[in-house]
This record gives C-alpha cells, structure tokens and sequence, in this order.
C-alpha cells in the first residue's frame, strides 16, 4: 500500500491576525506556524492504515516556501517514510495551480490512496484535494469521517445535513479527511530524531497560470460591545423584549 | 464575453432545497448587471421537472433538467460531470453553487472538470469588468480576503444564506436535458444513506441556533437546549466541541473550527464559555445571546446580549417566555 498525503503549512489561529503593508496577506510577524488541521488527521489515518496492514509506504507532499520544510519533517516524525516539497516562494491562492503542481508530482507515482485535510484551515476552500482528483481522473471522496481500506478497496463515511451517507470506491483513489478519522499522534523523541534522517526531495512546483488571486486582505469590522442585561431568570425579559423590539428576530 | 450565468439549483430526495434559490438569486444579480440570462440546472428522480418551474420565481430564464433514477441520491461524479458539461456547451461568464454539504462537495469537483479554480464559500459577489470578486472569509473568519477570478467560467460556491432569496419573476422556460455520460456509472457508490432526525432543521439552513457546550453539565440537560429550540420553532441544536467529544452530542452538531460555520439570524449560546474555536463557527451571526454563569466568559465579549447565571434555571424561564411572546 502506497499512500500520498498533501499537507499545508498554516499559521496557527489563536491570535489577533494584522494585514501586512501590501494589503494583500496578513502579517506572518510572530506568527507561529503548524500543519493545517485536518492534514494532521489526514497523516494520521494513512499511518493508521499501513500499520494495520503491516507494510507500505507513506508519502508527504507540500507545495510551499522553504519553511514549509518544517512541516514535513514533523510529517516524518510521526513516522511518515519521506517527504517532498513543491517549492513556491509564496503558496498563490489559486486552488487550481495548487492541484495542478500536486497531480504533476503524483501521477505515475503508483499510489493505492492519496489522503488531504478536507480544508486548509487558513484559506478554508476544500478544493485542492477534489481538483487533484479530477486532474487525476480518480474517484473522490470528499469530507470523509471514516476511512477503511481492506482487499483492494476503500470504505467511508461522509456527514450530511442531518444525515450521514456510507460509501464504497475502488483504489486508486483520493480522499479528503474530516477530524473524527484518527487523533493526530505526537512526534515521539526517537521519530524526530528518525526524521532528521528521512529522505526530503525538494523540487519546484508546477503552478501553471495562477487565475485567482488575493486583491485584498482586511479585518471584518468588529462586533458592537455586547451588554450584560442583568442576573439569572430576572433578566429574561428584558432579553425578550430586546430580541422582539430591537433585534426583531422573535 | 458571454454574459450568461449558469446557477446549479440542488435538490434532495426529488425536491428543491432553499439553497437552490439562492443560487438563482445570486446568479441573477449578475445578469442584471451584464444584461445576461440565467440557465438553472437541475437534477433529480422521475417527477423533479413537475418541480423547478418556481426558479422562475427567482429570476431563471431556463432550467435545464434531467430526470434519472440514479439522481434519486446525491451522485457526486455522475452530477459534476452533468454541471461541468452544461457550463462547457454554454460559454457562461459564471457558474454559482452554494457551498451546502453538497455544494461543498460538488463545486470543487466542477472547478476541476473545467480546469478552473475555485472560489468558494464566497460571503459577497460582484462582477467587475471580465474579472469576478468576492469575498471569503479565511483564516477561521478573522480576516476577510476579496478575491479575483480571471478564469472563465468562473466558478464559485457561496456560503448558504450569504444571499436572502428574491422573487424576480421570469417565465422560466423549462427544458429537458439528457448528460453524455450514464448517470449510474459511478466509481464512488452510495452503500447506505443513514437518516437523521429529518424532521430537524438543518444548522445550516436554520434562521435560529440554539447551543449547548459544558455548563450544561451534563448530557440530560441538553433537553433544555432542545426545548428552547423547539419553542423558536425555527431553530436548530448545536453544540461546542466539547459536547461533542463526550459524546453528548453527534459530531454533526459541532459548530467552530473544525466543526460547521454558521451565521443565523439569532445564536444563542447556552452554558457555552466561547473558546477561539468555537467563536469562529458563529462569530458572523447577526445578533448573539449568551448565557452563562461566569460573568468573565470570553463569550460576552461578542454577544449582543448576556445573561449572567446558572442556565438551569435561566434557560427554562427563556423558554417559557419565548413560547408566550409566539402565542401573541
């Protein structure tokens, strides 16, 4: 079994974000920066599943600047077998070209799986992991909660609306991890020391045209100060009242 | 330029969803502005023509449909190669989705057909010029990016209730549609489809949530979540993560990060402390009510309107006062 995992480098969210002096990005000033999310979930079940099957290999890719480095080699820590960066001096926003430098680096690489986080965490499209597929032309499944792979096939479960649907695909075929697939380990000492040693390929991405950009970045505008009406059951009408006369959603 | 807009209407269990006239809403915006049409597309079972004449209603010109057996369930592959080769066969500047769980699903798999990116869960959209802008939250909502297309089509998603559905009558001229390929060949099959609560509103769909997280205290107290649900009689139950990693709740009902985002018209957080994770799944609801016992709850900082207090005992009296103020 030979599985693929596309990971991105993201800046971590719990913090006032600023908008860089282009306009255009956010400040990366003291910024600490992490695997997207549900990348971690996705590199999490590819190890789960060549752990169960007992042999195989798993792959981590990124399109990236030069400090996306780190995020593969946290990859390899937490046992992933070699990394490759895609190197860009600035990841475009442009989902399409993200896919297209994936697919070129992918196809006839002879992977069973290719795993993606159903969403980076910072720029929130979903996109790249099904426009990888389509450029591929291999069955998709985007959003999975549960993933099997047992005798040549794939099993998933993905959450709708207020309903959930299960789902069957042969391999080859790509899927999009949602959290709730597998807790991310931690890297162990021995896997970051391992890491230091694995196989790091660094090549340039193949964007192609980029035809979606960033014109400009900016703030929302900050909610108006909120107002504490009152203690315990003697403040609900006041509330009621507010929520019929001011707001006008009762 | 074509000046057309193509407007993917969704559809479930051979009925139109809210969504779809969004889509149309949004799709004839930008047509007004081009002096375009609109063409809706539309698949579903035996029986959904009967159905999409009310597009119409919403400013669609024509509405293409296909009526197969194999559209009866979401068919992500067989549908996106559907959508992609109405786009393809009609030289359109845009083609809109709504970014539901299904459009989630099905936008970017179009984008890819056509080789084009795409923008999605777009808040606002506009058209300048050749060019297509919207905007998108990123970053968990705190930053917002206007984003440029240069593409054609361009393809984007909107995030669901982004645009308020407009009648804008026309008389849709409706029009039966056969796709290229079998609608049944799907590598990806559907072995199971596992109903929820149907009778419950969607989070996504709901103009009022309701959530519950850890003050609560415990998985039986939810009920009074439920309850002051049920007496807004338009609101859905969410829940913190938390909630749901306890299992009080199904992950489906996690609103935050890495859960749904939602902005309804009204969010009431009930016993919910407002951790970063979860503000950035309702930070963009129109008007916010918190209750909670800790009257230095991060969640107080963004909501409208706070009750300090043990939810116990303030949820029940809201309850009551709530389903009092819909009997006048």
């Amino acid at each position: 079994m030979k599985i693929a995992v596309c990971i991105k480098r993201v800046p971590e969210m719990d913090v006032r974000f600023k908008i860089a002096p282009n306009g255009t990005s956010v400040d990366e000033t003291g910024l600490k920066w992490d695997m997207s999310d549900f990348d971690g979930y996705a590199v999490e079940a590819a190890l789960q599943i060549t752990e169960k099957l007992g042999s195989g290999e798993v792959v981590v890719v990124t399109v990236g600047p030069d400090a996306a480095q780190e995020t593969l080699r946290k990859a390899l820590s937490m046992g992933v077998t070699r990394a490759v960066h895609l190197k860009v001096d600035a990841i475009p926003f442009d989902n399409f070209a993200i896919a297209r430098a994936l697919a070129t680096e992918l196809e006839g690489g002879g992977y069973d799986l290719i795993l993606f986080g159903k969403m980076s965490i910072d720029s929130s499209n979903g996109a790249v992991g099904p426009i990888t597929a389509e450029l591929l032309n291999l069955p998709c499944v985007a959003a999975a909660s549960k993933l099997e792979i047992a005798n040549g096939k794939g099993t998933a479960r993905r959450e709708l609306e207020g309903a959930a649907e299960l789902l069957e695909f042969p391999l080859p075929a790509v899927v999009s991890i949602d959290e709730g697939v597998a807790r991310p380990r931690y890297p162990s000492l021995k896997g970051i020391m391992a890491a230091k040693k694995k196989p790091l390929e660094v090549k340039p991405a193949q964007l192609g045209d980029v035809r979606m950009t960033v014109s400009t970045m900016a703030l929302p505008p900050d909610r108006p100060p909120g107002r504490i009406l009152g203690e315990g059951v003697a403040a609900v009408p006041e509330l009621v009242r507010l929520l019929q006369t001011e707001a006008k959603v009762l | 330029m074509a000046n057309n807009i193509l407007a993917f209407a969704e559809s479930r269990g051979g009925d139109l969803r809210k969504v779809a006239y969004e889509a149309v809403t949004a799709a004839r915006a930008l047509a007004d502005a081009t002096g375009g049409e609109v063409h809706a597309v539309v698949a579903g079972p035996s029986g959904i023509a009967a159905k999409v004449g009310t597009l119409g209603t919403y400013g669609a010109d024509v509405v293409a449909v296909v009526e197969h057996p194999a559209f009866a369930d979401y068919n992500p592959e067989a549908l996106a190669a559907f959508v992609a080769e109405r786009a393809r066969g009609g030289g359109y500047r845009a083609v809109v989705l709504i970014a539901s769980a299904q459009g989630k699903d099905l936008a970017p798999r179009v984008a890819g057909k056509l080789g084009v990116p795409l923008a999605s869960d777009l808040t606002t959209i506009r058209l300048d010029g050749d060019k297509v802008v919207g905007t998108h939250p990123v970053n968990t909502g705190k930053v917002i990016a206007t984003v440029t297309l240069t593409a054609a089509p361009a393809v984007v998603s909107l995030r669901p209730g982004a645009v308020t559905a407009a009648e804008k009558p026309r008389s849709a001229r409706v029009e039966p549609a056969t796709p290229a390929g079998d609608p049944a060949a799907s590598r990806v099959k559907v072995t199971q489809t596992i109903a929820g609560n149907t009778a419950k509103l969607d989070l996504g769909d709901a103009p009022v949530i309701v959530s519950g997280g850890r003050g609560l205290k415990a998985a039986e107290n939810f009920k009074l979540v439920e309850e002051l649900a049920a007496a807004f009689g338009n609101a859905a139950v969410g829940a913190t993560r938390a909630v749901t990693d306890d299992g009080w709740r199904p992950h489906s009902d996690q609103i935050g990060q890495t859960g749904r985002q939602v902005s309804p018209n009204l969010y009431v957080a009930v016993g919910i402390s407002g951790a970063i994770q979860h503000l950035a799944g309702m930070r963009t609801s129109k008007t916010i009510v918190a209750i909670n016992k800790d009257p230095e709850a991060p969640i107080f900082k963004i909501a409208d309107y706070g009750i300090v207090g043990d939810v116990l005992e303030v949820v029940p009296a809201l309850t009551a006062a709530v389903k009092a103020a819909k009997a006048h």
